[in-house]
Protein backbone atom coordinates (compact mmCIF):
# COMPACT_ATOMS: atom_id res chain seq x y z
CA UNK A 1 0.00 0.00 0.00
CA UNK A 2 2.77 2.41 0.91
CA UNK A 3 4.58 1.44 -2.25
CA UNK A 4 1.53 2.39 -4.32
CA UNK A 5 1.78 5.90 -2.89
CA UNK A 6 5.57 6.03 -2.95
CA UNK A 7 6.17 5.16 -6.60
CA UNK A 8 3.94 7.83 -8.22
CA UNK A 9 5.35 10.45 -5.86
CA UNK A 10 8.91 9.37 -6.60
CA UNK A 11 8.34 9.38 -10.35
CA UNK A 12 6.72 12.80 -10.10
CA UNK A 13 9.73 14.05 -8.12
CA UNK A 14 12.19 12.81 -10.73
CA UNK A 15 10.16 14.13 -13.68
CA UNK A 16 9.64 17.53 -12.08
CA UNK A 17 13.31 17.88 -11.19
CA UNK A 18 14.20 17.01 -14.80
CA UNK A 19 11.80 19.76 -15.85
CA UNK A 20 13.61 22.18 -13.53
CA UNK A 21 16.89 21.45 -15.27
CA UNK A 22 15.66 21.33 -18.87
CA UNK A 23 13.15 24.18 -18.96
CA UNK A 24 14.42 27.22 -20.79
CA UNK A 25 12.30 29.69 -18.84
CA UNK A 26 13.36 30.34 -15.21
CA UNK A 27 9.76 30.89 -14.10
CA UNK A 28 8.73 27.47 -15.43
CA UNK A 29 11.74 25.96 -13.64
CA UNK A 30 10.68 27.56 -10.39
CA UNK A 31 7.11 26.29 -10.82
CA UNK A 32 8.41 22.76 -11.43
CA UNK A 33 10.61 23.08 -8.36
CA UNK A 34 7.58 24.00 -6.24
CA UNK A 35 5.79 20.89 -7.53
CA UNK A 36 8.88 18.83 -6.77
CA UNK A 37 9.00 20.12 -3.18
CA UNK A 38 5.33 19.26 -2.66
CA UNK A 39 5.78 15.72 -4.04
CA UNK A 40 8.82 15.36 -1.83
CA UNK A 41 6.74 16.33 1.18
CA UNK A 42 4.46 13.43 0.22
CA UNK A 43 7.48 11.11 0.12
CA UNK A 44 8.44 12.30 3.60
CA UNK A 45 4.95 11.51 4.87
CA UNK A 46 5.23 8.00 3.43
CA UNK A 47 8.54 7.65 5.29
CA UNK A 48 6.80 8.74 8.52
CA UNK A 49 8.54 12.09 8.82
CA UNK A 50 5.41 14.16 9.33
CA UNK A 51 7.14 17.12 10.95
CA UNK A 52 9.73 17.31 8.18
CA UNK A 53 6.96 17.12 5.57
CA UNK A 54 5.25 20.13 7.13
CA UNK A 55 8.57 21.98 7.28
CA UNK A 56 9.20 21.12 3.64
CA UNK A 57 5.91 22.66 2.57
CA UNK A 58 6.23 25.73 4.79
CA UNK A 59 9.92 26.58 4.33
CA UNK A 60 10.81 25.24 0.89
CA UNK A 61 7.59 25.52 -1.09
CA UNK A 62 6.46 28.53 0.91
CA UNK A 63 9.42 30.73 1.76
CA UNK A 64 12.41 29.76 -0.38
CA UNK A 65 10.48 29.43 -3.61
CA UNK A 66 8.70 32.73 -3.04
CA UNK A 67 12.17 34.27 -2.73
CA UNK A 68 13.19 32.63 -6.01
CA UNK A 69 10.08 33.85 -7.81
CA UNK A 70 10.55 37.30 -6.36
CA UNK A 71 14.14 37.53 -7.60
CA UNK A 72 13.25 36.13 -11.05
CA UNK A 73 10.48 38.69 -11.46
CA UNK A 74 12.65 41.47 -10.04
CA UNK A 75 15.46 40.79 -12.51
CA UNK A 76 12.96 40.33 -15.39
CA UNK A 77 14.80 37.40 -16.96
CA UNK A 78 12.62 36.79 -19.96
CA UNK A 79 15.07 36.07 -22.77
CA UNK A 80 18.33 35.43 -21.01
CA UNK A 81 18.75 31.67 -21.30
CA UNK A 82 17.74 31.01 -24.86
CA UNK A 83 21.05 29.85 -26.25
CA UNK A 84 22.71 26.76 -24.82
CA UNK A 85 26.44 27.03 -25.38
CA UNK A 86 28.24 23.71 -25.06
CA UNK A 87 31.53 23.77 -23.22
CA UNK A 88 34.62 22.48 -24.95
CA UNK A 89 34.97 18.71 -24.65
CA UNK A 90 37.57 17.10 -22.47
CA UNK A 91 37.85 13.35 -23.04
CA UNK A 92 39.96 12.63 -19.96
CA UNK A 93 37.56 14.42 -17.61
CA UNK A 94 34.51 12.77 -19.19
CA UNK A 95 35.96 9.27 -18.90
CA UNK A 96 37.17 9.77 -15.35
CA UNK A 97 33.83 11.27 -14.23
CA UNK A 98 31.96 8.36 -15.83
CA UNK A 99 34.24 5.83 -14.14
CA UNK A 100 33.76 7.60 -10.82
CA UNK A 101 29.96 7.54 -11.12
CA UNK A 102 29.97 3.87 -12.12
CA UNK A 103 32.20 3.03 -9.16
CA UNK A 104 29.96 4.92 -6.77
CA UNK A 105 26.83 3.21 -8.12
CA UNK A 106 28.48 -0.21 -7.89
CA UNK A 107 29.52 0.39 -4.28
CA UNK A 108 26.06 1.73 -3.54
CA UNK A 109 24.32 -1.40 -4.84
CA UNK A 110 26.92 -3.55 -3.11
CA UNK A 111 26.24 -1.95 0.26
CA UNK A 112 22.46 -1.69 0.09
CA UNK A 113 22.02 -5.28 -1.05
CA UNK A 114 23.76 -6.50 2.11
CA UNK A 115 21.83 -8.60 4.56
CA UNK A 116 21.81 -6.04 7.38
CA UNK A 117 19.51 -3.86 5.33
CA UNK A 118 16.86 -6.55 4.98
CA UNK A 119 15.45 -6.22 8.47
CA UNK A 120 14.23 -2.73 9.25
CA UNK A 121 13.59 -1.72 12.82
CA UNK A 122 10.00 -1.74 14.04
CA UNK A 123 8.88 1.83 14.49
CA UNK A 124 6.03 2.99 16.71
CA UNK A 125 3.10 4.96 15.28
CA UNK A 126 4.32 8.13 16.97
CA UNK A 127 7.58 8.07 14.99
CA UNK A 128 8.39 11.37 13.35
CA UNK A 129 5.70 13.42 15.06
CA UNK A 130 6.39 16.92 16.33
CA UNK A 131 6.61 15.66 19.90
CA UNK A 132 9.22 13.02 19.13
CA UNK A 133 11.36 15.20 16.88
CA UNK A 134 11.06 18.14 19.25
CA UNK A 135 12.14 16.02 22.21
CA UNK A 136 15.23 14.92 20.31
CA UNK A 137 15.90 18.45 19.08
CA UNK A 138 15.75 20.03 22.50
CA UNK A 139 17.60 17.34 24.45
CA UNK A 140 20.42 15.90 22.36
CA UNK A 141 20.71 18.65 19.76
CA UNK A 142 20.26 21.90 21.67
CA UNK A 143 23.65 23.32 20.69
CA UNK A 144 23.23 22.71 16.93
CA UNK A 145 19.77 24.25 17.18
CA UNK A 146 21.16 27.43 18.73
CA UNK A 147 24.02 27.51 16.22
CA UNK A 148 21.43 27.24 13.42
CA UNK A 149 19.68 30.32 14.80
CA UNK A 150 22.98 32.24 14.75
CA UNK A 151 23.55 31.02 11.18
CA UNK A 152 20.17 32.35 10.11
CA UNK A 153 20.87 35.68 11.80
CA UNK A 154 24.21 35.96 9.99
CA UNK A 155 22.56 35.05 6.67
CA UNK A 156 19.89 37.69 7.24
CA UNK A 157 22.45 40.40 7.96
CA UNK A 158 24.58 39.26 5.05
CA UNK A 159 21.65 39.38 2.63
CA UNK A 160 20.72 42.88 3.76
CA UNK A 161 24.30 44.12 3.43
CA UNK A 162 24.81 42.50 0.01
CA UNK A 163 21.55 43.68 -1.50
CA UNK A 164 21.87 47.23 -0.19
CA UNK A 165 22.01 49.71 -3.04
CA UNK A 166 25.32 51.44 -2.32
CA UNK A 167 27.94 50.86 0.35
CA UNK A 168 28.40 54.20 2.02
CA UNK B 1 6.96 -0.31 4.10
CA UNK B 2 9.15 1.21 1.40
CA UNK B 3 12.45 -0.65 1.04
CA UNK B 4 15.51 1.36 1.94
CA UNK B 5 17.18 0.76 -1.39
CA UNK B 6 14.29 2.36 -3.29
CA UNK B 7 14.58 5.54 -1.25
CA UNK B 8 18.32 5.57 -1.81
CA UNK B 9 17.86 5.11 -5.54
CA UNK B 10 15.41 8.02 -5.61
CA UNK B 11 17.90 10.08 -3.66
CA UNK B 12 20.80 9.18 -5.97
CA UNK B 13 18.70 9.92 -9.07
CA UNK B 14 17.65 13.32 -7.85
CA UNK B 15 21.17 14.16 -6.73
CA UNK B 16 22.47 13.28 -10.19
CA UNK B 17 19.81 15.48 -11.80
CA UNK B 18 20.90 18.32 -9.54
CA UNK B 19 24.56 17.84 -10.47
CA UNK B 20 23.56 17.77 -14.14
CA UNK B 21 21.71 21.05 -13.73
CA UNK B 22 24.68 22.71 -12.06
CA UNK B 23 26.98 21.48 -14.82
CA UNK B 24 24.94 22.26 -17.93
CA UNK B 25 22.96 25.38 -17.10
CA UNK B 26 24.30 28.91 -17.38
CA UNK B 27 21.52 30.77 -15.63
CA UNK B 28 22.64 31.49 -12.06
CA UNK B 29 19.10 31.21 -10.68
CA UNK B 30 18.54 27.79 -12.26
CA UNK B 31 21.91 26.69 -10.87
CA UNK B 32 20.66 27.68 -7.42
CA UNK B 33 17.51 25.63 -8.01
CA UNK B 34 19.65 22.63 -8.95
CA UNK B 35 21.54 23.04 -5.68
CA UNK B 36 18.18 22.96 -3.91
CA UNK B 37 17.38 19.70 -5.72
CA UNK B 38 20.66 18.23 -4.45
CA UNK B 39 19.96 19.31 -0.87
CA UNK B 40 16.49 17.75 -1.07
CA UNK B 41 17.96 14.52 -2.42
CA UNK B 42 20.25 14.34 0.61
CA UNK B 43 17.22 14.92 2.85
CA UNK B 44 15.48 11.90 1.32
CA UNK B 45 18.33 9.56 2.16
CA UNK B 46 18.71 11.01 5.67
CA UNK B 47 15.02 10.48 6.38
CA UNK B 48 15.01 7.01 4.83
CA UNK B 49 17.92 5.87 7.02
CA UNK B 50 16.22 7.49 9.96
CA UNK B 51 13.01 5.55 9.41
CA UNK B 52 15.08 2.46 8.93
CA UNK B 53 17.11 2.77 12.12
CA UNK B 54 14.19 3.99 14.27
CA UNK B 55 16.07 7.08 15.42
CA UNK B 56 15.33 10.76 15.06
CA UNK B 57 18.86 11.99 14.45
CA UNK B 58 18.46 11.99 10.68
CA UNK B 59 15.39 14.18 10.89
CA UNK B 60 17.32 16.67 12.99
CA UNK B 61 20.02 16.62 10.32
CA UNK B 62 17.41 17.30 7.64
CA UNK B 63 16.14 20.17 9.75
CA UNK B 64 19.66 21.62 9.82
CA UNK B 65 19.96 21.08 6.07
CA UNK B 66 16.75 23.05 5.54
CA UNK B 67 18.06 25.86 7.77
CA UNK B 68 21.35 25.98 5.86
CA UNK B 69 19.48 25.93 2.54
CA UNK B 70 17.40 28.91 3.61
CA UNK B 71 20.53 30.82 4.61
CA UNK B 72 22.31 29.85 1.41
CA UNK B 73 19.44 30.92 -0.82
CA UNK B 74 18.99 34.29 0.85
CA UNK B 75 22.70 35.15 0.66
CA UNK B 76 23.10 33.67 -2.83
CA UNK B 77 20.20 35.56 -4.32
CA UNK B 78 21.45 38.75 -2.66
CA UNK B 79 24.81 38.16 -4.36
CA UNK B 80 23.02 37.61 -7.70
CA UNK B 81 21.17 40.91 -7.26
CA UNK B 82 24.40 42.71 -6.32
CA UNK B 83 26.18 41.33 -9.40
CA UNK B 84 23.17 42.08 -11.60
CA UNK B 85 23.41 45.70 -10.53
CA UNK B 86 26.97 45.95 -11.88
CA UNK B 87 26.37 43.91 -15.00
CA UNK B 88 22.80 43.18 -16.11
CA UNK B 89 23.06 39.46 -16.76
CA UNK B 90 22.70 36.22 -14.79
CA UNK B 91 24.77 34.18 -17.23
CA UNK B 92 27.45 32.48 -15.16
CA UNK B 93 29.99 32.56 -18.00
CA UNK B 94 29.95 36.35 -17.87
CA UNK B 95 30.50 36.53 -14.12
CA UNK B 96 34.20 37.33 -14.00
CA UNK B 97 34.32 40.12 -11.46
CA UNK B 98 36.71 38.25 -9.21
CA UNK B 99 38.97 36.91 -11.95
CA UNK B 100 42.45 38.43 -11.80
Amino acid sequence: MELLIFYPLAIACVVLSMLVVFNSSPIASAMSLIGMMLCLAGVFVVLQAHFLAALQVIIYAGAIMVLFMFVIMLLNLSDDDKQWVARERNLFLSVSAGALILGVLYKFIDITSGTEFNSPAEVPDTFGTVRQVGTTLFTDFVLPFEVASILLLVAMIGAVVLAKSKVD
Amino acid sequence: MVPLSHCLILSATMFSIGVLGVLIRRNAIVVFMSIEIMLNAVNISLIAFDRYMNQHDGQIFSFMVIAVAAAEVSVGLAIVIAVFRNKPTVNLDEFNLMKW
